[in-house]
């Protein structure tokens, strides 16, 4: 089995092309199942955010699996390959082992270190699970790159400056308005950035939290969080009049706010200063609007750029976390690797053993009368007799590095010893129960 | 010997601006606190050399160009020390001390030599018209520095640079604020400044205004501030506009005060240089 993934992400395809190519959240579970179908994809996962479009799958057939799988993006979306060709990345095997492992440590996110998405990794992974197209392959290496995100996020100092972007937010607040204490902000809305940076302007003061969102349900239930007030979407210029910090997260392809309304909103608001806090990509409010007298609009580069300048280690942190990365994915590549032939020795060393113990009982059944001590000899010639013939096979096994070969040994033991063939399966499942203490303990790093 | 204490309290402020300019460098709060001291001792002496002057004269020792220079600039320090009391803003005396030592410099250069008072000079009214006036002008020194301040730190804010500038400066809230209370201040004493001065002018030349370039020029600076204030109060002009305005108020003081004297002759002139 090989892994796979194939996608494109901020960095190769602009919002447009990422935005033909997302898959709508309601829609994933058949998108899911559609990948699943092609003859060549044995597992497959979605991951689909604003920033990026990924279908991480395992194969037996590597070249026909991305062959398959461009084709059916294309099918999806009904747009010609040409159009997104470029802006694609195929990762194979041990390339793509990093990919993953790269992205749910937020090292190939827009802002380095954000928490979102392994939020979003896990979301996807449990959709996949739950329309059952993620199996074994896919769940181990899962559940290995929300360890290494957990290792990252614990060993480095990267998610620090997805905080500080926060930090700065309520940096620039204070500077503008001196003391956060009596201020209103207002989240539209949604995104765990967006919350975080509401989080840290809650801890500085701020008094009043107004939510909106599209959808009414939303606004009140992030409200409640907050203890703030949710206002429907429709009264979003009634809210920028009583505000003065306003974060802004949503998915709004265009402007939600535009610098004609804002200047208007102003004069209503007698000139009084108002900081704009843009999350969204695309943005969601017109970048005009921060020439308008008394108004500060800063969208999340702008925010990164002056984190930036606060954090005089980060180049070294990030090589710390790439370090870090590689180390894992060696770990999981050898694993990987042992996982192909450890079955079949294990189930090997079972035949022979039932053979040694069947021939064994034979034997002494036939020879009521002989002592302990001479039963005990027998028992040590048999294992030392199957033990050394299976010492140099064994030994080779191990020692394959190459996979083709190594699958060669692997079919001929199985055909020559009649090794059952389900053997990786049950192997595997034994890791089941370990990774289920892992889940247990990757939730409380969130 | 209140010219000793003039050089002296000038060489404080000397070493008091160089102490703040450093704080502005350096960013080290024992500098400001160092700046802080020394300019109180120059503040001390400049007020011995104010009082000693008071009691050699005879009169209130505003009644020409260098003890105008040297009561606007004792004021300004005053002004300064009671701000730092009040306020936490350090970077405010590296705005205003330079100033200070600039018309203490200015006022060096000038004949000191006391003399008789003019007779026209020689009325109850002249020196509260004077003190008014100059704490009035005083204190829009401060609406200017907050005004300068301002447009400085709006600029960092809207350039998206949160460098070592913007950190130094306080935040536009209260810069703005501050502004706007100095005005609340500097506004009434100007108007005081200018009535006073207009009975004083009865009594002197029998006119309450002769529209003489000094009344010309002091009407066009209260009219300004006075602009400014209904701006504020009326439409709510804040932040830019009144800091810009602010700054425009502060250079029509500037002209009045000196430019006039210095420039254009007129019934105020007795005090050019003597």
């Amino acid at each position: 089995m090989e892994l796979l993934v194939i996608g494109l992400n901020h960095n190769t395809a602009p919002i447009g092309i990422r935005e033909c190519l997302a898959f709508p959240e309601d829609k994933l579970e058949e998108a899911l199942s559609g990948v699943h179908a092609l003859s060549s994809v044995k597992e497959d996962m979605i991951v689909s955010t604003c920033n990026r479009v990924e279908v991480y799958a395992a194969t037996r057939e590597t070249e026909k699996a991305i062959h398959d799988l461009k084709e059916f993006l294309c099918q999806y979306h009904g747009i010609s390959l040409k159009e997104f060709e470029k802006s694609l990345y195929t990762h194979v095997g041990e390339e793509a082992v990093r990919h993953i492992f790269r992205v749910a440590s937020s090292l190939d996110s827009m802002v380095l270190g954000e928490p979102q998405i392994l939020g979003q990794i896990k979301d996807a992974y449990d959709l996949s699970q739950q329309a059952n197209t993620s199996g074994l392959v896919l769940h181990r290496l899962l559940h290995r790159a929300f360890h290494v995100a957990k290792r990252v996020r614990t060993e480095t100092k990267i998610a620090i400056s997805a905080v500080s972007v926060s930090s700065v937010a309520v940096e620039l607040a204070e500077k503008i308005f001196g003391t956060l204490e009596k201020k209103t902000v207002l989240l539209i809305g949604a995104g765990e950035m967006c919350e975080l940076a509401a989080r840290h302007l809650v801890a500085g003061g701020v008094e009043r939290m107004l939510v909106t969102n599209r959808t009414y349900e939303r606004a009140v239930s992030l409200a409640q969080e907050f203890r703030g007030e949710a206002i429907p979407f429709e009264d979003m210029t009634q809210g920028l009049k009583k505000t003065d910090i306003v974060i802004s997260a949503t998915n709004s392809p265009q402007y939600l706010i535009g610098h004609d309304q804002i200047t208007k909103v102003m004069k209503d608001r007698r000139q009084k200063p108002i900081f704009f806090i843009d999350i969204a990509d695309p943005r969601d409010i017109e970048p005009k609007v921060g020439e308008v007298e008394n108004v500060y609009l800063y969208n999340i580069d702008d925010l990164q750029k002056v984190a930036n300048e606060n954090i005089k280690d980060r180049g070294k942190e990030a090589q710390k976390a790439e370090t870090l990365v590689q180390d894992e994915v060696v770990k999981f590549v050898n694993w990987y690797r042992s996982l192909d032939v450890t079955p079949t020795i294990v189930a090997l060393r079972k035949k022979f053993e039932e053979i040694r113990k069947k021939e064994l009982e034979k034997t002494l059944s036939l020879h009521p009368n002989l002592s302990d001590k001479e039963k005990k000899s027998l028992e040590a010639l048999t294992s030392a007799i199957i033990n050394k013939i299976l010492h140099t096979p064994i030994t080779l096994l191990k020692q394959t590095n190459e996979e083709a070969i190594a699958d060669l040994y692997l079919d001929a033991l199985h055909v020559l010893f009649g090794l059952p063939e389900k053997s990786l399966e049950t192997f595997l499942e034994k890791f089941e129960e370990k990774d289920e203490e892992e889940e247990t303990n990757l939730e409380d790093a969130f | 010997m209140d010219i000793y204490f003039f050089k002296f309290a000038s060489f404080l402020y000397l070493s008091g601006t160089l102490a703040y300019l450093a704080y502005v460098l350096f960013l080290k709060g024992v500098l400001s606190r160092m700046a802080a001291v020394i300019v109180s001792f120059g503040f001390a002496s400049h007020t011995l050399a104010i009082l000693t002057r008071y009691f050699e004269a005879g009169y209130t020792p505003v009644t020409n160009l260098y003890e105008s220079l040297s009561f606007f600039a004792w004021m300004i320090i005053g002004l300064l020390l009671m701000a730092n009391l009040k306020y936490k803003i350090k970077v405010l005396g590296s705005f205003l001390t330079p100033i200070a030592l600039i018309l203490m410099l200015f006022a060096l250069a000038l004949p000191k030599e006391i003399f008789p008072l003019a007779p026209v000079l020689k009325s109850f009214w002249h020196p509260f018209h004077v003190i008014f006036a100059f704490l009035g002008n005083a204190i829009f020194t401060l609406t200017f520095c907050f005004g300068v301040m301002y447009l400085i730190q709006e600029h960092q804010l809207k350039a998206k640079k949160m460098g070592a500038i913007a950190k130094r400066l306080p935040s536009l809230s209260l810069l703005d604020d501050l502004s706007y209370l100095s005005l609340k201040f500097g506004f009434p004493l100007l108007t005081l400044g200018i009535i006073t001065g207009a009975v004083w002018a009865e009594y002197a030349w029998g006119r309450y205004w002769n529209w003489d370039p000094k009344e010309t020029w002091s009407l066009i600076t209260w009219l300004l501030y006075a602009a400014l204030l209904h701006q504020r109060l009326t439409v709510g002009w804040r932040g830019r506009k009144a800091a810009i305005m602010a700054i425009a108020g502060f250079l029509a003081v500037l002209f009045t005060f000196l430019g006039v004297n210095l420039l254009l002759p007129g019934l105020h002139t007795y005090s050019k240089w003597q």
